[in-house]
């Protein structure tokens, strides 16, 4: 199967019933498994006139109770921002796949990049929080497609699955489970305030369509959710939530795989080149080459690098100029060595192999 | 047993879902593991097109082929791109209808596009042609195999002209001489 089909494959399986979107290389399979496949499960498809209004049509559905997603690349990706941070600021669970592509701009329609991940991390205005996850498989395109919903339910705030066009485009095996695990937005509860939360900073949603009056607005808004937009201390404690309830959950949702814990030279991938760094530790197996496999990549959590108390360097292979490095960067007193490949072509093991060997 | 299979040729003419095939009849028809990926360009039709299967009896880690043993080569711009270089024990099957070079390694020379046009009057199947040739050429699926995700991939009403592609590409591999 396809990447991109493993992915609306997940999608179904994870109980989404709307798609809104624009399709766009090289994402455009997800839309059209979408388009022939929601209709027969009670769902709804639509082709919006563009990505601003396909992010938009996925809001709205998603205060119907919807679970909604929308797929693009680059270019549309970029058009999506504003609303991004309309869902983050109206708390509105939503999922949105990138099969990240060659840019700026138009750039490469159909090669390879990773570089978008500061873009869903930081693309809108304003302080926020979001979480990202990197597939390195087809099966991954299912199994963490699964996981966005999930977590865009439990958190109320945008996932992303941030893929590249290699896994997206990519077909390999794929086993799909009988059925995968579930999480459900928590309701508002009678005569709540409908923006009060409580310690876990997620206040319950009121459903379109179930007798709740709400003003939702992206303006900033009181726990009623009416527009307040003057009182320094009311935005600040509502941005700060927001970011929080994300961030403080770093650790409880951080989902790595770590290879040669005791290793000095370590490798940090999350997406495709992870697949090259597996292919390197394979055929050396007797040298104690480290891997760090983020599959959750916002919210980072630092703790992740703990796993390697023996590290000397990080060498982290990307897609784009060192995007994740900087972040890497920002939690460890030791190397961090960007490893750059783009242009759509996958790092080789040849060329990773000699990035170890220079730091013996 | 790890093969590396490099399809090269312009778009529309079937290069990519050619790969699809090979690694559906490798996973689905002959329970190995298989890995498809693939270089196009923004053209719809005419571009240079290449896709590449790798086959193992083990889980692939490594996804992009790096020196491909097997090569299926359907136009001259797809060799001079991709054929070139081949290593010295790798097999190529040339449509030797469109591909006029010949490579430094062993290699059968297959009308794959000739034949599809004058034998069954649609050029459109000379990518099974060249499947089938393959296949028998090389056994990196089982003929079965290759058959049975044949089948499952062109569209209804094409079953039978897409299998007398393939076994005009068996006849053509066994009639053929490996140079």
């Amino acid at each position: 199967m396809q990447g991109n089909t493993a992915c609306a494959e997940g999608a179904l399986a994870a109980g989404c019933r709307f798609f809104g979107g624009y399709p766009i290389t090289p994402s455009t399979e997800i839309a059209e498994h979408m388009a022939a496949k929601l209709p027969k499960v009670g769902g709804v498809f639509i082709q919006m006139e563009d990505e601003i209004a396909g992010i938009a049509s996925v809001i709205g559905a998603s205060w119907t109770g919807a679970r909604a997603m929308t797929a693009t690349s680059g270019p549309g990706f970029s058009l999506m921002m504003e609303n991004i941070g309309f869902a983050v600021m109206t708390e509105t669970p939503c999922v949105l796949v990138n099969i990240q592509r060659g840019g700026p701009s138009t750039g490469q329609p159909t090669m390879s990049a990773q570089a978008d991940m500061l873009q869903c991390r930081f693309g809108s205005h304003g302080d926020y929080s979001i979480i990202a996850l990197s597939p390195a498989s087809v099966q991954e395109m299912f199994e963490l497609t699964v996981k966005a919903f999930n977590l865009a339910e439990r958190f109320r705030v945008p996932a992303f699955l941030m893929a590249d066009e290699i896994i997206g485009h990519m077909r390999e095996r794929i086993e799909i489970p009988d059925s995968v695990p579930r999480e459900e937005r928590k309701p508002l509860t009678a005569g709540a305030l409908p923006f009060r939360a409580g310690e876990d900073m997620i206040p319950g949603f009121p459903q379109f369509g179930k007798g709740y009056g709400v003003h939702v607005t992206g303006l900033t808004h009181d726990e009623r959710g009416y527009p307040c937009a003057t009182s320094p201390s009311l935005h600040e404690d509502l941005v700060k939530r927001l970011v929080a309830k994300v961030e403080s959950a770093r650790h409880d949702i951080a989902d790595y795989r770590v290879a040669n814990p005791d290793a000095e030279v370590v490798f940090i991938t999350y997406g495709s080149p992870a697949r090259t760094v597996e292919q390197v530790l394979h055929d050396n197996p007797d040298e104690r080459i480290g891997h760090l496999r983020f599959r959750l990549v916002w919210p980072f959590s630092e703790k992740a690098l703990e796993e390697f108390p023996d590290a000397k360097v990080f060498l982290v292979p990307e897609q784009n100029l060192g995007q994740m490095a900087r972040e890497i960067e920002r939690h460890t007193c030791i190397p961090v060595v960007p490893l750059p490949r783009f242009g759509g072509a996958l790092h080789t093991p040849a060329e990773l192999k000699k990035a170890v060997e220079a730091w013996r | 047993m790890r093969h590396e299979v490099r399809f090269s040729g312009f778009g529309g003419q079937g290069i990519i879902l050619s790969a699809v095939i090979l690694g559906r009849a490798a996973v689905m028809y002959d329970g190995n593991y298989a890995v498809q990926t693939q270089v196009y360009g923004p053209e719809a039709r005419g571009g240079a097109s290449m896709s590449a299967v790798i086959i193992d009896d083990e889980p692939i880690l490594y996804p992009k082929v790096t020196e491909p043993d097997i090569f299926v080569i359907m136009s001259q711009e797809g060799y001079e791109k991709y054929g070139v270089h081949a290593r010295n024990d790798a097999v190529m099957v040339l449509d030797s209808s469109l591909v006029h070079s010949r490579p430094g390694c062993r290699y059968i020379e297959i009308p794959a596009t000739r034949e599809a046009k004058q034998t069954l009057g649609r050029d459109i199947v000379a990518n099974i042609i060249m499947l089938g040739a393959l296949v028998k050429t090389t056994r990196v699926v089982r003929e079965e195999a290759i058959e049975k995700a044949i089948l499952d991939s062109v569209p209804k009403g094409t079953e039978s002209l897409n299998l007398k592609a393939m076994k005009l590409g068996f006849e053509l591999a066994e009639k053929g001489m490996i140079q």
